[in-house]
């Protein structure tokens, strides 16, 4: 392992050990073998895979990563399952979906396509790039919030309000629900950004947005098909 | 490909400085496991409270002015709710979860600390929002701890206003908070096991706990949908589960919703987490009775594999809780199939229990003990669900006292028992300290026989068509006046076993400042948990270096051993004349 020191300038330094934790940086100008020495000056075992025993070969945030996205799944396919349950009953009334949902999910692919190309400029060591690519998924994301609530507000405005009919209701909850993981998607880009700006290793953090990213647009697009069917 | 350190070196732990650091915002899993113990233990006291002011109501209706219908339900709906999700679920998995996963696949901490910390407080959160429920007005909701709409949330149902609303709030926040120490003992055990230490090695605790834990993040979800529609149906008025309804004379807003879609969500739970419970209850005993049968468990792949046939199906049988709702009668014969199927693996796992007891040395010390009772109280409890499995039968059976009984037995009884014996297992270990073994016995006898003595006889109750969920039997002819002497004495039995609770408390508290003192390995056990160089084991848990793993969980009387355990951790070096090796061919699963 190549032990050169990080440098404040450049957060994508290629000695720096991918860390078990993507939420936890290493902190600047601190070479990657000081690492292997903080938490009480453990020395670890003999080699082995990542984890330094039988796990799998896959960093650990990555796993827990696809774990909670599992259980996300699990969520909406229950929500899924109950509104195709609903929907059949004799008093579901189909709203009209606002026009402003198809603008809406295409912001929220642009995000992806911002953060997916952060990732791979983060891969490649272009800083630039990654900033760019970083506050643009960021900004697309919030953009897709607004205009979420905005849908909401001009749904309310044609008189669909919440408790008026369960379609109205499952529409409310479905976006809340979505929306509200993306929020916490955008804590974790808040994050990630301020590392970049201080210099920390990021690439891990990146990518982990950008898995999380695409995933929850994966859910968004199944939900938005789910609620265009009458 | 770039170079990658071992996880275990580059995980950074916090190092506590401060009290408060150490003790209350500790990362550290075995501080928190406490704190999820005691927590449980303490809300679990108030739910045994509420048991016996509804014992009470039951053996002397009447005599005590307090308890009216409104509070009777109230004791009825927040004992089960307590018991099952903030007793059971969070002792098993947060408790002992947290305490043995890292220390039994020999890691230094679980994989995310800060989450898990943040897992713990967010129980505590649930659990606080929970006991407010008791101090609003109207009082918490008594609407049965499956919370069925519409009754639930319809004003005559106790605690409507407020006590509902709290009820579900604090399930969501549970949900929330489990699933973040869920995530964490999933990824912990899938990664941060040491060398050595593949999965077919791991002791059956950590199996259990791990396969309750993925029951557990994927039957949650069901119950998270089903609280939060329940919750807007009652606060901003939707109607996902209420159905056109009158109330004290007037007709409501609701109307078209389906109160059996709330039932499918809500046993898409229910059941799986009959299992989430029973799960850890059976790894801990299999360890618990191979330990101190001084015996290796019998048949351990079947039994990992039985544990993992038993999650999968227990997700299949969710719809036996509901043959009273109306049923195509295909679909209940599905779903007894598979009710009855499960007993298979179910079987397998009591066969090994007692094959491995079979010609054991075995030691009656107090684990032991309430292993042994466990495997007794589970069989009997699972007979009774064959019973309650056929359709027929549980149309007959279904509303009755057979019911209690039964699943008091099951999942209520059993499970205690089984974190009873896990807690005088591992307690030396945890506190470097010896639970007083007079008291503890005693405790078990008074729990192992009391418990008997109150759920046997319901299975009569319910035989004779005793209602359960009834505040009074005044106007039932058909019931006789012996039965009323039964409950009775039910009752004082339960009041007996509840106040001695009171003698585990005291042992536990007393013991853990004054109990004798406890060597590392005080029960001779293989596991890596007892090969700590600290009792308790200190932050970090393995000192400079993390233990590697040499062999399976089970190595006892191994013939030609030196000693009748070999730890997992222990290399055997093949005997060669002159050497000072050990002299064993361990055993290799």
């Amino acid at each position: 392992m190549s032990a050169i020191p990080q440098v404040r300038a450049n957060p994508l330094g290629r000695g720096t050990v991918e860390a078990g934790q993507g939420v936890r940086a290493t902190p600047p100008l601190q070479p990657p073998v000081v690492r292997r020495g903080t938490g009480g000056g453990w020395g670890g075992n003999d080699g082995g895979p990542l984890t330094g025993g039988d796990g799998l070969p896959l960093s650990t945030a990555k796993l827990g990563l696809w774990v909670f996205m599992g259980v996300v799944t699990v969520l909406f396919s229950i929500i899924v399952s109950t509104y195709v349950t609903r929907m059949g009953f004799a008093d579901w009334r189909p709203l009209p979906e606002p026009r402003l949902l198809w603008l809406n999910t295409g912001v929220l692919i642009l995000s992806s396509v911002a953060m997916q190309w952060a990732q791979v400029a983060a891969r490649r060591g272009r800083i630039d790039s990654l900033r760019v690519g970083l506050l643009a998924g960021g900004v697309f994301a919030w953009a897709f919030l607004a205009g979420q609530f905005w849908a909401w507000q001009q749904l309310g405005a044609s008189g669909y309000f919440l408790a008026a009919n369960p379609a109205n209701t499952f529409f409310y909850l479905i976006t809340a629900l979505h929306g509200l993981h993306l929020v916490g998607g955008l804590v974790a880009w808040g994050k990630t950004t301020v590392k970049v700006w201080r210099g920390f290793e990021v690439r891990l953090s990146v990518e982990l947005c950008a898995v999380y990213w695409h995933f929850l647009l994966v859910v968004w697009l199944g939900l938005f098909v789910l609620m265009l069917t009458h | 490909m770039m170079a990658q350190t071992p996880y275990q070196e580059s995980l950074h732990l916090h190092d506590p400085q401060s009290f408060w650091t150490k003790y209350v915002w500790s990362q550290d899993h075995k501080v928190i496991a406490i704190q999820y113990v005691i927590t449980a233990v303490s809300v679990g006291l108030v739910a045994l409270v509420l048991s016996g002011l509804m014992r009470l109501q039951l053996g002397f209706p009447g005599s005590f002015s307090f308890i009216d219908p409104t509070s009777y339900y109230q004791y009825v709906t927040m004992h089960g709710m307590i018991m099952i999700i903030y007793l059971l679920t969070a002792l098993l998995l947060g408790g002992f979860g947290n305490y043995l996963i890292p220390l039994m696949v020999g890691a230094r901490d679980m994989v995310f600390p800060f989450v898990n910390m943040m897992s713990y407080w967010v129980y505590l959160l649930s659990v606080l929002v929970l006991m407010a429920s008791f101090f609003v007005p109207g009082g918490p909701t008594g609407a049965g701890w499956t919370l069925y709409p519409p009754q639930a949330i319809l004003p005559g149902t106790p605690g409507s206003g407020a006590g509902i609303v709290l009820m579900l709030v604090s399930l969501i926040i549970f949900i929330v908070a489990f699933t973040m120490g869920g995530l964490n003992y999933v990824t912990t055990v899938l990664q941060a096991r040491t060398r050595g230490m593949t999965l077919m090695r791991m002791p059956l605790s950590v199996w259990g706990i791990f396969t309750a834990t993925i029951m557990a993040l994927l039957a949650f979800p069901a119950l998270f949908v089903g609280c939060v529609m329940l919750l807007l149906d009652r606060v901003v008025g939707s109607s996902f589960f209420m159905p056109a309804v009158t109330s004290m004379g007037q007709q409501l807003d609701y109307g078209g919703g389906s109160p059996v879609l709330f039932q499918h969500l809500f046993w898409f739970f229910g059941h799986p987490e009959v299992y989430i419970v029973a799960l850890p209850a059976f790894g801990i005993i299999s360890d618990l009775i191979s330990t101190h049968a001084r015996k290796n468990i019998f048949g351990y792949r079947v039994m990992v594999w039985a544990i993992v046939a038993i999650g999968v199906i227990s997700f299949i049988v969710w719809a036996h809780h509901m043959y009273y709702s109306g049923m195509n009668l295909y679909l209940g014969f599905f779903f007894a199939v598979t009710t009855l199927i499960i007993a298979i693996p179910t079987a397998i796992k009591v066969y090994n229990w007692v094959l491995t007891l079979w010609h054991g040395n075995i030691h009656l010390s107090v684990p032991m003990l309430f292993a042994i009772a466990f495997v007794i109280t589970f069989v009997i409890g699972g007979l009774t669900g064959l019973f309650l499995g056929n359709v027929a039968v549980d149309l007959q059976l279904g509303d009755t006292y057979f019911v209690v009984a039964h699943f008091h037995m099951v999942m209520g009884v059993s499970p205690i028992l089984a974190i009873f014996g896990g807690i005088y297992h591992w307690f030396p270990k945890a506190t470097g300290r010896m639970l007083n073994d007079t008291l503890g016995k005693l405790h078990f006898w008074v729990t192992f026989l009391g418990t008997y003595a109150i759920y046997f006889p319901m299975h009569y109750l319910g035989f004779l068509g005793v209602p359960r969920r009834y505040y009074n039997f005044e106007s039932f002819e058909f019931i006789p006046p012996s039965a009323q002497t039964l409950q009775a004495i039910i009752t004082v039995v339960a009041l007996t076993v509840g106040v001695f609770q009171l003698v585990f408390v005291f042992n536990l508290a007393w013991s853990a400042f004054k109990g004798k003192r406890a060597d590392g390995n005080p029960w001779r056990a293989t596991t890596l948990e007892w090969q700590t160089p600290d009792t308790p084991p200190v932050h970090g848990n393995w000192g400079p270096r993390l233990p590697v793993v040499h062999r399976w969980a089970y190595d006892y009387s191994v013939p030609g051993a030196d000693q009748d355990f070999l730890p997992q951790n222990l290399e055997l070096v093949v005997a060669t004349a002159g050497h000072e090796g050990q002299r064993a061919q361990g055993s290799e699963a």
